[in-house]
């Protein structure tokens, strides 16, 4: 509430000082302001797409990398501990830049736009992936592994049917915090030109010199977008915790 | 095949098993040979050893010393602990039902995934299992709808959906709100009386009087004293274990 009348207050401000607001620029009521509006939404799809993409990756590769940190074997264990804590230390905006400028240079391979954006963004997700499968499964006692070798499950079976299940209806809400994030953090990817929300917010603002009000409507383009996750995360969560009750 | 032979042999035999948790050691040399269909009840002071000593019997722990043979098998390495697991089923203190599964789906479980049944057989065992522990209306609930006592009957019926040939109990009715112990102790009595081989871990003396054909007294690691049932209880040769008796039925 209090952020809120702070930002109501800076853009009464910014208004006054500019001399007149420029809604005109995204009014869906005249021709130009409705195509400006559309050209900003366009980029919506590759936003949604790349973190879905992104984020399905990251919750694979993070489980993989978690699964060796709860190993018995250290040998395993430093591995995951590495991968964690290196790929935790970049940031991802330098990974972007890595994968999409650096990569081509010692492997030879060139990723386009929006493959090197899900890469990095997958890659720097996954860390944080590990860490809460490798929390999320901890969290579930010895004596569900017990019983599961008491019946014999394998492992595999005894993840598949008997651990994860149990994990992943702890580590829902954690998961959803995930994807919000990775929605953010997907504007980043703009540096490299891929054509999403921010790059295409960016590129009208370069048009049209009209910064406040085109980054404002980018704002509550990502609120829209994030509200939806939050709703979808939310029913998910009921519907697996739902057969609990 | 000689018959006398393979009756005599003992399905669990148990030589100078020792374990050690670091430095502390929780078994000392244990002897223990138990007779197919044979009802053994274990008994002893918190710490004594009991769990240990039955989670060895399927390898939940592993022992660092002596022999265990379980139907035919030495327990020597994850294939034969593989092995042996199909023919052992345990029932735990806490129950360790799967909670994010029906009762049904609990049971058909290990038969689908383990056994290969199809899931209609599956589910017909199931239920079987389900009306011998009295409880086949509960067949579509969670676990967190049952009581303690439905639950415990819930897990033997999971155990017994395996068709193992040696039941563990560790402390089945510790758990359990007093007036749930009896229906437990019921199911129990009655597999007693099927020919099941069972070792019990239990302080319910007047359960280990009707069933058990042995009593088995462990104390700080060391099995003390063992023999039948009557005898032991009515004139235990250690000192140890008539105390540890006068406390249980006094208590
Ligand atoms: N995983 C473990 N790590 C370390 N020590 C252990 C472990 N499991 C058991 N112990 C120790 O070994 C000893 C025997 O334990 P055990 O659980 O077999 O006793 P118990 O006779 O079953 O006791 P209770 O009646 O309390 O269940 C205890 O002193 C216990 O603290
Ligand atoms: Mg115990």
């Amino acid at each position: 509430m209090k952020n809120l009348l702070i930002l109501g207050t800076s853009l009464f401000l910014l208004s006054g000082c500019s001399g007149n607001w420029g809604w005109y620029v995204v009014d869906p009521t005249t021709p130009s302001g409705f195509n400006n509006l559309k050209f900003m939404a366009s980029g919506a799809i590759y936003t949604i797409q790349m973190s879905l993409t992104a984020i399905a990756i990251s919750v694979v590769v993070g489980l993989l990398v978690a699964l060796p940190g709860l190993s018995e074997k250290r040998g395993w264990r430093v591995f995951n501990r590495t991968y964690v804590e290196i790929v935790r230390a970049v940031p991802v905006l330098v990974l972007i830049l890595w994968v999409y400028y650096g990569l081509p240079a010692i492997t030879g391979i060139t990723l386009g736009v929006f493959w090197a954006g899900v890469f990095a963004l997958a890659l720097s997700d996954s860390a944080f992936q590990a860490e809460i499968f490798r929390a999320g499964i901890q969290s579930i006692g010895r004596g569900q592994y017990e019983a599961a070798q008491s019946i014999s499950l394998n492992y595999r079976d005894t993840m598949r049917y008997v651990i994860l299940p149990q994990a992943i209806r702890r580590i829902l809400p954690a998961l959803g915090n995930q994807f919000v994030y990775m929605l953010k953090m997907s504007s980043l990817v703009s540096v490299i030109g891929m054509q999403e929300l921010t790059r295409k917010a960016n590129e009208l603002v370069v048009a049209e010199y009209r910064p406040l009000e085109i980054y404002t409507i980018l704002v509550l383009e990502y609120l829209v977008l994030i509200l939806i996750v939050s709703a979808g995360v939310r029913w998910l969560e009921r519907r697996l915790m739902g057969d609990e009750v | 095949m000689t018959t006398s032979q393979t009756e005599t042999k003992p399905i669990i035999s148990m030589e100078n098993v020792s374990k050690h948790f670091g430095d502390f050691q929780a078994l000392k040399n244990v002897n223990l040979d138990v007779a197919l269909g044979e009802r053994v009840v274990v008994c002893g002071p918190s710490g004594s050893g009991k769990s240990t000593l039955i989670r060895c019997i399927n390898r939940l722990e592993r022992h660092d010393a002596g022999r265990i043979t379980v139907d035919g098998t030495e327990l020597t390495n994850d294939a034969a602990m593989e092995k042996v697991r199909g023919s052992v089923g345990m029932v735990f203190q806490q129950f360790n039902l799967f909670p994010h599964l029906t009762i049904l789906e609990n049971l058909c479980l290990g038969p689908r995934r383990v056994l290969g049944l199809s899931p209609k057989d599956a589910r017909d065992r199931a239920l079987t299992y389900l009306e011998r522990v009295q409880i086949r209306d509960q067949a579509d609930k969670y676990p967190r709808q049952l009581s303690g006592g439905q639950q415990q009957r819930v897990a033997i019926a999971r155990s017994l959906c395996m068709e193992p040939r040696i039941l563990l109990f560790d402390e089945p009715t510790s758990a359990l709100d007093p007036e749930m112990i009896a229906e437990v102790l019921e199911v129990m009595t009655e597999l007693a009386g099927s020919g099941m081989t069972m070792i019990v871990v239990t302080h319910e003396m007047g359960f280990a009087r009707r069933v058990a054909d042995r009593m088995v007294f462990m104390d700080q690691g060391e099995i003390v004293e063992v023999g039948p049932a009557e005898e032991v209880f009515s004139a235990p040769k250690s000192k140890r274990f008539a105390q540890f008796i006068n406390q249980i039925l006094n208590h």
